[in-house]
């Protein structure tokens, strides 16, 4: 059966590749973080089950694994990795033409595919994809699809996967894990009672008798709270638990479903704001290779601010109404 | 004291303003809070390594980069953009706003890896959109190509965020639903869900309004300055040359 596990492996894999490729050229500090980074991703499950099991050691590990990725990321200075000269990419480029596109759209083609009619791949009983994160278990395997079908197309070498992957990795640098680091964080802070205390310093300067106060207390809190931490389903329980509950739907009387919905997505506004949001926002700026980290806000913060506005009266005109 | 564990927000925001690597800035902020909130070495060790590695999901983008960098190192990004160049009706608005549309109904639907900044906005969408701007008989100089690449992220980024939660009872319907759950508030996905809706229908127009203003500022930006179009041809062509060197970004502070 094909699980998440797997394409977690492939992800090791890719980055021990990499890390080898900087290892032959010299470039000591990339070859330690991607392969650290490896073994944090090929040894997940182990460290997840050892810590189910109440052996703390390997969890432990895996905190001093993500702190040398952090003592590491500073000195990820990009240097010139060897890219195919522009003239034989343009010669290519004329001769392949629209057969170039295939192995691209089979990426959200097979994902497509195996997220709709994953489930019911069954031979005697057994699935050939766990029902779990399927989706991602597919964007995986098309993934490798799309390798093999560009290689064919391309008649490229099937080294030349490892070593043009690795050259966007290393485009991307520190800012592939931010993501990940950004995640760990709100854990963190879920752990050691942040959101409590935030929920508490909203309630001590917001007059509570006013309905419009606590409506825009919610929201605000929403879009600061997913500023901070760079996802609003973290925010979420936090100020829920901490004035929507309370003051909105207790107090002021408000439709559950109608706060929850329309709470979240102005959270989802405060994605569009901030750099914590390292997946949306940072990876791109690399990905695009554009000058300034916050490129990418730049061109979509009026959108948020725009919707938080319609967000905020939508709220007020629906939540006390049905 | 159970204001203390802020000073993990605190270290956030300074080590931010301050313009540090953010990945140090991170992790420290985790250190700090684990000790306020008075944890033991040890134990934040293992709240670190454990939130990681469950959060390994958000890594798996990397797996798309060999087959991406297979087919530009064959010339992808070279192709898509003679391609646009040769078809009359995709303005720059047109692709934007058909892609939003498609994004928004993907992600309704729960398709949200189907695509994404690695998987589509980088190999098609941004080239698609590059192209589309230089109808306007001018080549872009450098910073309305980042300007035009950075709306293009935006534009995948709002799609995803506006379309993920309506309809399909997906990870932040199920969220509110089980929250609610749990404070003893039944209610059922679909009831979530739509409420989601107005949000998305909005989320729609504004960004499109916004697409329709910017791509008419990037095509007034060109006119007036006139080339012949063989000329844009070479020119522009030239440009995508010398892009990864020219263009070859310092995200250290």
């Amino acid at each position: 059966m094909l699980k998440i596990e797997h394409a977690y492996w492939l992800v090791a894999l890719f980055l021990a590749g990499a890390a080898w490729f900087n290892l032959r050229d010299r470039r000591w500090w990339h070859a330690a973080f991607w392969l650290v980074l490896a073994a944090l991703m090929g040894g997940g499950r182990y460290v997840m089950e050892a810590t189910a099991a109440h052996d703390a050691l390997p969890a432990q590990l895996a905190g001093v694994g993500v702190i040398a990725l952090a003592v590491l990321s500073p000195r990820m200075k990009r240097g010139h990795i060897f890219e195919r000269e522009a003239a034989a990419r343009e010669a290519d480029a004329k001769r392949l033409r629209h057969r170039l596109f295939g192995p691209a759209l089979l990426i959200p083609l097979v994902t497509l595919l195996v997220a709709l009619f994953g489930a019911y791949v069954v031979v005697d009983g057994w699935h050939l994809f766990d029902p779990t994160r399927m989706t991602l278990t597919g964007l995986a395997l098309a993934c490798m699809v799309a390798l093999i079908a560009a290689l064919w197309v391309t008649r490229a070498k099937p080294a030349a996967g490892i070593a043009e992957g690795r050259r966007l990795l290393d485009t991307l640098g520190w800012a592939a894990l931010l993501p990940l680091t950004l995640a760990a964080l709100g854990g963190v802070f879920a752990a050691t009672g942040v959101g409590t205390a935030v929920a508490d310093l909203v309630r001590m300067v917001i007059p509570v008798d006013s309905a419009v106060a606590c409506v825009i207390a919610y929201g605000l809190g929403m879009v600061l709270f997913t500023v901070i931490m760079g996802n609003a389903f973290a925010a979420f329980p936090v100020l829920t638990a901490g004035v929507g509950l309370p003051l909105l739907i207790q107090l002021h009387g408000a439709n559950p479903a109608i706060l929850g919905s329309i709470g979240m997505v102005t959270g989802y506004c405060g994605t569009l704001f901030t750099p914590m949001a390292a997946n949306f926002n940072i990876v791109p700026v690399a990905l695009l290779e554009l000058p300034n980290q916050n490129d990418v806000i730049r061109a979509q913060w009026k959108t948020g601010a725009l919707l938080l506005v319609v967000n905020l009266a939508l709220m007020y005109f629906l939540v006390f109404r049905f | 004291m159970h204001w203390l564990p802020l000073l993990g927000v605190l270290a956030i925001v300074i080590g931010f303003a301050l313009r540090f690597n953010p990945v140090p800035v991170v992790v420290a902020a985790a250190i700090v809070s684990g000790l306020a909130a008075g944890k033991s070495i040890a134990e934040i060790l293992a709240l670190i390594g454990n939130s990681f590695v469950s959060e390994r999901a958000l890594l798996l983008f990397v797996l798309t980069l060999p087959a991406i960098g297979v087919l530009e190192r064959a010339g992808l990004r070279e192709h898509v953009g003679n391609w646009i160049a040769t078809l009359r009706g995709l303005t720059l608005s047109r692709i934007l706003i058909v892609y939003l549309a498609i994004r928004q109904i993907l992600a309704m639907l729960g398709l949200t890896d189907v695509a994404g900044q690695a998987q589509t906005v980088r190999p098609l969408l941004a080239p698609m959109a590059e192209s589309a701007a230089e109808k306007r008989g001018k080549a872009l100089d450098e910073n309305e190509r980042n300007d035009v690449r950075a709306f293009s992220a935006a534009t995948d980024n709002v799609g995803r965020f506006f379309g993920e939660d309506v309809f399909i009872a997906l990870g932040a319907v199920l969220l509110i639903q089980g929250f609610y759950s749990q404070h003893g508030i039944e209610l059922e996905p679909l009831q979530i869900a739509l409420w989601a809706l107005p949000t998305a229908i909005a989320a729609f127009f504004i960004h499109a309004a916004r697409t329709v203003l910017f791509a008419r500022r990037i095509k007034n930006a060109g006119t007036g300055a006139s080339a012949s179009p063989g000329r844009l041809q070479a020119r522009s062509t030239d440009e995508r040359q010398n892009m990864p060197d020219k263009r070859a970004p310092d995200l250290d502070p």
